[in-house]
This record gives structure tokens, sequence and C-alpha cells, in this order.
């Protein structure tokens, strides 16, 4: 800020009685700043060099970004916590019980998210995916690419589709996300908000897209959706597994069964095996292209599910004892989630032009669960 | 991007919740509160095509500004005395953060809203989002700075320093014990609502001050989400007071929430904006002007009162009492002499006050000096390393080293106030009445004769000095692992200087032994106990043994 007058700068004329006098000037208010030298290497002192994190141990050489701002945040009274938690529920439970699962580890520790998912991974793949789908719509919408689309399938969008936003919705916002509060560690339960997000967000992005083509094409029911989802036979099956899964009170019971069962026998079954199919010879390549943006968050979901699950089945202390309760949630949920898959096959038949078989489609979805689950010495062949 | 307006959009998505029918939903997090089914709004129609994006670049900005100070040599510029207390403040942020998380699963399964839910998830990211960008600053000050050490130790060191479970309940309060009291009241109606403010918006304006403005880079990205998570908890509560049974458990909670979070909050940023600055200009905000323009104008009067309108019970005498703590009973002076007088207990370095602070310090409270200022000068002078004591050690200071509260876990510094009962079979300490109210009455299964089966419990070892009774000091802070890379230089230090020669080792510290107040005070008859409490309440201000006339009691 200038404070000098005009005289200051030269202008020698004396100010005749009609000019205004200039308004004081008073030297504004500000810190001053300061030299300090305060940055690294400016002194040599013990511990000078001392710029790592050095409370934990990192999984390879050197301790990744990701590493950085996970590891520890959550306290736990096996590591560093000194007093104990300080504040319990009326059972005087506090913090973050490993008792809140039945499966156990040596070292909860260990896991570390394999997407080595934190704020600025979370926003750019969310970000990018949110304008890839805008631009398809965009596009599409240009190139009048739903006019192409025969009622039928137009049938198949409004109900079922719209239908599998529900089962988005209901497993991100009532398995992962509540399963973010129960896990022992700040990297498990980090990656179960994750999902939490991703199962949102997909959610939204197909319910979103109901209501472009409500908008964009004629005759298309953007409540038909609804009434698939509470009435249709066909998904019921689906909603009896999805409000089943949020009834688990044991969170990586809730996840295995999620991420495991569910995701492979209905998940992929429908995404992948139907809609990923069939679409493109309905003259429909824009769904596809929606439901690839779910599938690539539940391929980085699968992957937590390989690297917790196998840490747990592998565990050299209680592998075996995990093992054998998966399996027994496996006996329990397999049977329900491959009914729920089966009831869906009818949609297989809607199409005017018929893709893929329902067997054909199950068959692919069940060898990849068993690719899955054989990473943990497990199995649901016979199931 | 989608024709669709926001509202449109926003309206859609609510097509997606439904009621289970074919499965009774699971009680996973319990309330004493009721809730009957209400349409109540997010009046910002949170929709996550539109939040993704927006943050993205909220990052893209922050992450700009970190590369522009690197580049420029911001650390040039930073003043040691503020960096130091940043090793306190960065390793407790990212813990109430991440708890901020955790604890929407406890509103979203006990209010009926999806709505609300909605709103709840968008927080559960952003909090996600605070953590891990706030440990990213943490993780550039200690590449950068010139003394890493306390940085490269931070959260084992927040896990087990004396200040921590100060800070640590400021976090766990969210998560546990009744999941509106917890995740409503405590987290959002209070602490986001009201203390975000001095915590993320004053707190950095005097970063600022100090050279170091990456810290309000990142803090007020973090405010910005703040306005989302206060509208989600003011849906709540207006659902909650629709509930003629809710009444008294509002009272409750509105009570500790807000007593509790001065407790903590002022006690903390108080300390960090007063001493942890060097900016001494006569017109900048004192935190008793931030408290007054930030707390009680922009939140007390304006958001808090207007709810009385609706049946809420607004606690008026304890925000008054939180006044007269800040400006009459010197809270803020008191705490900054409790870390201090403990500076061997931290992981950071806190140096002596000096002319130009006394001065400010008296300009901004009349009467400081008489009361704080020489034992600050005689701090000075034993933080020179030349063969006495550390200052808590040194007979000489006239400071009587404070118990604790069992409730806030400040120490009870305000030493009149100071409230003993035997609680739960042992004799407890509490700075106030209120926080004896909290731990005695209202962490109880039964309140006001109805049964609050979800209410938490206060639990833990509440007293730092108790984990190291009988401790040899020098074990203490190698136990602690408060020690630099050549195994004996401490990491705190009581001053600035970062010539070897002039900082303290562990060799220094030999020969001192810990004793906790409480531990002691249970070993006491009846009347020993009695007579030293008597002499404790007598004692003060700036921890005297006796108080002079000059500050006789009105």
């Amino acid at each position: 800020m200038s404070t000098s007058t005009r005289a200051e700068e030269g202008d020698v004329q004396a100010p005749s009685k009609d000019d205004e006098v200039p308004p004081a000037v008073t030297e504004r208010s500000v810190p001053k700043p300061v030299f300090t030298d305060a940055e690294a290497g400016a002194k040599e002192f013990p511990s000078w060099q001392s710029r790592t994190f050095n409370y934990f141990t990192p999984a390879k050489r050197r301790a990744t970004i990701y590493e950085d701002v996970t590891v520890d945040i959550q306290p736990d009274p096996e590591r560093h916590l000194l007093q104990g938690w300080v504040y319990g529920f009326a059972d005087g439970t506090g913090g973050y019980p490993q008792e809140w699962t039945e499966l156990k580890s040596s070292n909860w520790h260990k896991f570390l998210d394999p997407n080595e998912e934190w704020e600025q991974t979370i926003y750019r793949n969310n970000a990018n995916v949110v304008r890839q789908i805008g631009q398809n719509l965009a596009q599409a919408r240009g190139a009048r690419a739903f006019d192409a689309w025969n009622r039928g399938w137009i049938k198949t969008v409004e109900r079922h589709v719209g239908a599998w936003a529900h089962v988005e919705h209901g497993l991100g916002m009532h398995v992962f996300l509540p399963a973010n509060r129960d896990a022992p560690t700040n990297m498990i339960n980090n990656a179960l908000s994750v999902a939490s997000a991703h199962k949102l967000r997909f959610g939204q992005d197909l319910i979103l897209y109901n209501l472009e083509l409500t908008e964009d094409v004629d005759g298309f029911d953007g409540s038909a959706h609804l009434d698939a989802w509470n009435n249709d036979p066909i998904w019921q099956g689906v909603r009896e597994n999805v409000e089943g899964i949020t009834g688990i009170r044991d969170w990586a019971k809730a996840c295995f069964v999620a991420l495991c069962i569910f995701e492979p026998l209905v998940g992929e079954l429908f995404r992948s095996e139907f809609i990923m199919q069939a679409a493109a010879p309905q003259g429909d390549f824009v769904t596809p292209t929606l439901m690839g943006a779910g599938e690539g968050d539940a391929a980085r979901e699968a992957r937590v599910a390989r690297a917790l699950y196998g840490m747990l089945a592998n565990d050299e202390k209680h592998g075996e004892e995990n093992q054998k309760i998966m399996d027994g949630w496996l006996r329990e949920w397999v049977p329900r989630s491959l009914e729920a898959g089966r009831e869906l096959q009818p949609i297989w038949s809607q199409p005017g032009e018929k893709v893929i078989r329902f067997e054909e489609s199950l068959e692919h979805a069940r060898g990849r669960q068993e690719e899955l689950l054989s990473e943990f010495n497990l199995s649901a062949k016979e199931l | 991007m989608s024709r669709s307006s926001i509202t449109k959009a926003h309206n859609k998505i609510q097509e997606l919740s439904w009621d289970p029918t074919y499965v009774t939903p699971v009680e996973k997090y319990s309330t004493d509160y009721t809730f009957e089914k209400a349409p109540k709004k997010d009046p910002l129609k949170q929709v996550l095509r539109s939040y993704f994006p927006m943050e993205e670049e909220k990052d893209n900005r922050v992450f700009g500004a970190m590369d522009g100070a690197i580049r420029g040599n911001m650390f040039r510029q930073v003043q040691e005395r503020w960096m130091e207390w940043q090793k306190l403040f960065l390793s407790i942020i990212p813990f109430p953060e991440i708890s901020a998380a955790r604890a929407m699963p406890l509103t979203i399964g006990t209010v009926p809203n999806p709505e609300v839910h909605n709103g709840l998830a968008i927080q559960m990211i952003d909090e996600v989002r605070h953590s891990t960008i706030q440990m990213n600053l943490k993780r550039l000050y200690m590449n950068h700075y010139i003394d890493p050490a306390g940085f490269d130790i931070t959260t084992k060191g927040f896990q087990n320093c004396y200040a921590g479970t100060i800070g640590r309940q400021f976090g766990e309060g969210f998560i546990t014990g009744d999941a509106i009291t917890a995740a409503n009241i405590y987290l959002t109606i209070v602490a986001e609502t009201a203390f975000t403010n001095v915590l993320f918006v004053a707190m950095p304006g005097e970063a600022a001050a100090n050279g170091d403005y990456l810290l309000p880079t990142v803090f007020h990205s973090v405010q910005s989400d703040e306005s989302r998570h206060i509208s989600n908890g003011y849906s709540i509560i207006l659902m909650a007071l629709a509930d003629e049974r809710n009444r008294e458990l509002l009272e409750r909670d509105l009570r500790y929430a807000w007593w509790n979070n001065h407790a903590v909050v002022d006690a903390a940023i108080g300390t960090f904006i007063e001493y942890g600055t060097k900016d001494r200009r006569k017109d900048r905000e004192s935190y008793a002007e931030a408290w007054r323009r930030w707390i009680y104008d922009d939140y007390y009067r304006s958001y808090l009162i207007p709810l009385e309108k609706y049946g809420l019970v607004v606690p008026h005498d304890l925000v008054e009492e939180s006044w007269n703590r800040i400006w009459n009973k010197g809270y803020i002076h008191e705490t900054a002499q409790f870390f201090a007088t403990g500076w061997w207990a931290n992981y950071w370095r806190i140096d002596g006050m000096d002319d130009s602070d006394f001065e400010w310090f008296e300009f901004k409270y009349p009467g400081w000096y008489d009361k704080y200022g020489k034992w600050w000068e005689r701090y000075s002078d034993l933080s020179k390393k030349n063969g006495h004591a550390p200052i808590c050690f040194d007979a000489d200071t006239d400071y009587v080293y404070p118990h604790r509260c069992w409730t806030c876990m400040v120490p009870c510094m305000i030493r009149e106030d100071m409230v003993v009962d035997e609680v739960d079979g042992q004799v407890r300490t509490y700075c106030s009445e209120t926080c004896h109210w909290t731990d005695a009455v209202a962490f109880r299964p039964e309140y006001k004769g109805r049964q609050t089966p979800s209410m938490g419990k206060l639990t833990g070892m509440r007293e730092w000095e108790t984990a190291y009774h009988g401790y040899d000091l020098a074990e203490c802070i190698k136990a602690q692992g408060y020690v630099r890379d050549d195994g004996n230089t401490l990491i705190p230090q009581p001053h600035l200087d970062l010539d070897s020669k002039k900082m303290w080792t562990l060799d220094n510290m030999k020969g001192f032994d810990i004793a906790s107040p409480n531990i002691l005070l249970n070993e006491m008859s009846k009347e020993e106990r009695e007579a030293h409490v008597s002499e404790y309440k007598k004692g003060g201000p700036a921890g005297r043994k006796e108080r002079p006339p000059e500050f006789a009691l009105s």
C-alpha cells in the first residue's frame, strides 16, 4: 500500500483551496515478515535429519504417502496407546475392540489397502468417474443414441438397471458405512469408508441416469424401478440378500458376505454377465459405460477383500480357525446368494437379441468367485 | 454434465432408500433418544456427482499451495515458536477427524431419516479427507522445517504424552456411548458448529502471522466442508426437539458437551494462539477476543439461543462461566504454564516469554504480569542447562503441581474451583462443578429418575502421572521415546536454541521422581486429605502455594 502523498511524488504545485485535502494515510497493521532461517538443513544437531515417521515399520523399504497418512491414526492399546480408551459404551467397551468380529489376527495392523486410498486418490478417482459418465451421456444425447433402443430394452433399463441402484445404495449405506466404525485399524476402516463412497456414488450414478432417460426417452418410466425393487418377484431374492447382509452385526462377516459371496454371485452376474454383454446388441452403448464404472469400483473392493481375508486366512496362528469360520459363512450365504442370482434368470430372456445364456453367465461368475476363494484356501464349488 | 438441476437430482436420489421388510434392522449403536419419522430436509442438497469434482478442485488448490510453499522457501520465514506447537496440534487433530468419520454410523443407525443419512455419508468421506490431508501437511513440515524431531514421532507421541488424553477425548467422545450424545450433540452441535471456528479459522490466521501460510490453506479448505456438517447436525437436533421425551437428555448433553469442549479446545487452542505466536501487534485479536466473536456472538447468540424457541434449554450459566474462566480466571494462561512446567514430558520445544510478550499480555489481559510474569522470568532462567533441576522439580518456583480433572483431564488449575469427591470407590478431583456432575451424574445409566442404558462411561487410566508414578524422570522420558537420534539429547527443550551443547539430555534428567497427585491423594488419611485440599484451594493464581492478598477471591 502506498503511503506517499502527491507532494512527495514531485507535484510541487501548492494545492488550491478547491483541492480536497488528501486523507490522512495510516499504516495498516499487518504482521511483518521475519527472516528466521528455519528451513531444513539450516543447522546440524541431534535428529536434524530425522525426516520419516518412526513409529511404524513400512511394508517396503520406504513408507508410501498412503502409509504415512494412514497408519496409527486410530490408536491401539496393543501399540502406542498408554492410558487406554478414555470413553466407553455402557458396558465399558471402548475404542475399536477386536472382538467385534469372530475372526482373529495375530496382527491386524498388517493389512494395508492395496489401492492405497487417501484423500487425493479418493477425489481423483471419483471425480474422473463423474466426468467420464457426464461426457458419455452428453455425447450419447448428441448422437441421439437412445433413439436406437428397442422397447424391450427400454423396459429392461427402466426396471432392472434402476432396481440395481438400490443394491448399490443399500450396501454402501448400510453395510460398508457402518463397518467403517467397527474394524480394529485405521487402514481397514478407511478402505471400508472408500468402499462405501464408491457404492453410494454408483447408486446415485444409476438413479440419475434413470432421471436423464426419463427426460430424454419417450415412454421411459422413471418410477418403474421402485415397483421392480419392491414388488417384482425377480428382485425379491436380491432385496432379501441385501437386507440380510445389513442385518449382520459382525463387520468382517458382513463385508465377507458382501464382497466374496454376493458381489461375485449376484453383482458381477448382473453387471458384467448381463448388462455388459447384452446392452450393445440392443443398440445401447451407453449403459455399459456406467456399469463399467461400477465394475471398476468393484474390482478395487475385490483387491481389498483379497488382501484382508487373505491375511486372515493365512494367519500363522489363527488362519485355520479363520478358514473354518469363513467356510461356515460360505455355507450359510452362498446358497442364498445363488438363489437370488437364479431368480434374476428371466431378465436374460427379456431382450430381443439374445447374447448369452444365463447358465453360461452364472458359470463365469462362479468361476471368478472360486478364483477369489482359492486365495483363502476355500471353495464353494459343492454348494 | 447433466442438464438436471441439483434440486431435481437431489429429489431423485431420495428414491434410493427403502424400508426393509425381510429383515429387522440390527441395532448396532443405541440411543436413549426417541425419533419419530420426520421429513426433515437436507437444505444443502448434497449429491455425490457434484461433491467429488468440487472436492478435487479444492484439493488441487491445496496441493498447489504446498508446492508453492516449498519452492518459495516458506520455512525461511516461519517462527519456530509457532512450528513447535504444531507438533502437538497436528498430532492430535487427525484423530478427531477420523473419529468423526467413524461416528457417522452412530447417527445413521439411530436417526430414521434417509435424506439426512445421505448428508452424513458425505461427511464420512469428508472426514477421511481431513484426517489424511492434515497428516500430509505434517509430513511436509517434517520434511522441510529445521527441527523434525517431534514430527517424526507424532502419532506415538500423541498416544503417550501427558496432554494426549486431553486431546483424545475430543475424538473418542464422538464414537462411544449414546449415539446421539456422541455423534450429534458432542460432535456436530458443539464441536463442529462452535469450536471449529477457533480451531480452523482463528488459529490458521495466527499461523499466517507467523509465516506459515500452509496451515491456513489446509484448514480453511477443511473448514469449508464444515458448513455441510453443521447442516447435518441441525436437522437432527430439530428432529430430536420435536419429541418432548428428548428434552431432558438434550439439556444434559448440551451441558456436558459445551463444558467439555470449552475445557479441552479453549485450553489447547488458546495456548497455541496466545503462547505460540511471535506476532505481538497490539491490535491483533487475542484468543479472548476471538472467542467472544466466534463462539459467544456467532455461535451462542446467533445459533444456540434461537433454538430456545423450539424448546432447547441452553446452558447460559456455563457459557458465561466459560467466559469467566477465560477472562477472569486465567484459564489459558494457567494451561500454558502447565505445559511449560512439564516441558520435559512433551515432544516439542517451549521457549520462555520475553519482554515483548509481557507487554502484549499486559495490554490484552491487564494484571497478567503480576500473576504470571515472575514465573515466566524464572522459566527463562531455568531453561539454561547449567546443573539445576528442570523447573517442575525446582523448589524455588512457588508452583504446586496440579491435580488432574478426572473428567476433562485438564489439570485443576483454577485452584479454588476444584471439587473432590469419592466416586466409584476412588477419591477423584475435578476442575469444576460441571466436570464433577459429568462423571457423577451425567455419564450414568440413570438420569433424573429415568433409565439411560445407552449412556457411555468414562474409562481408562485418566491421569498421565499415574502411568509413571515412581519413575525416575530420565526413565520416563526414555520409555516415552522422546529422545533424539544420538540416544541422549531430548526432543523436548525449554528453549529454541538448537546448539547441541545447550540442549538438555537424559543425563540432566536423572534423579527426579515422578509422583501422581491422585495416587498420593488416595493414600492420605481423611484428615490429611481435607487439609491438603483446603490448602490446595487457597493457592493460585499461577500455581502459587498460597493466594496473595492482591488476588483475594471476591
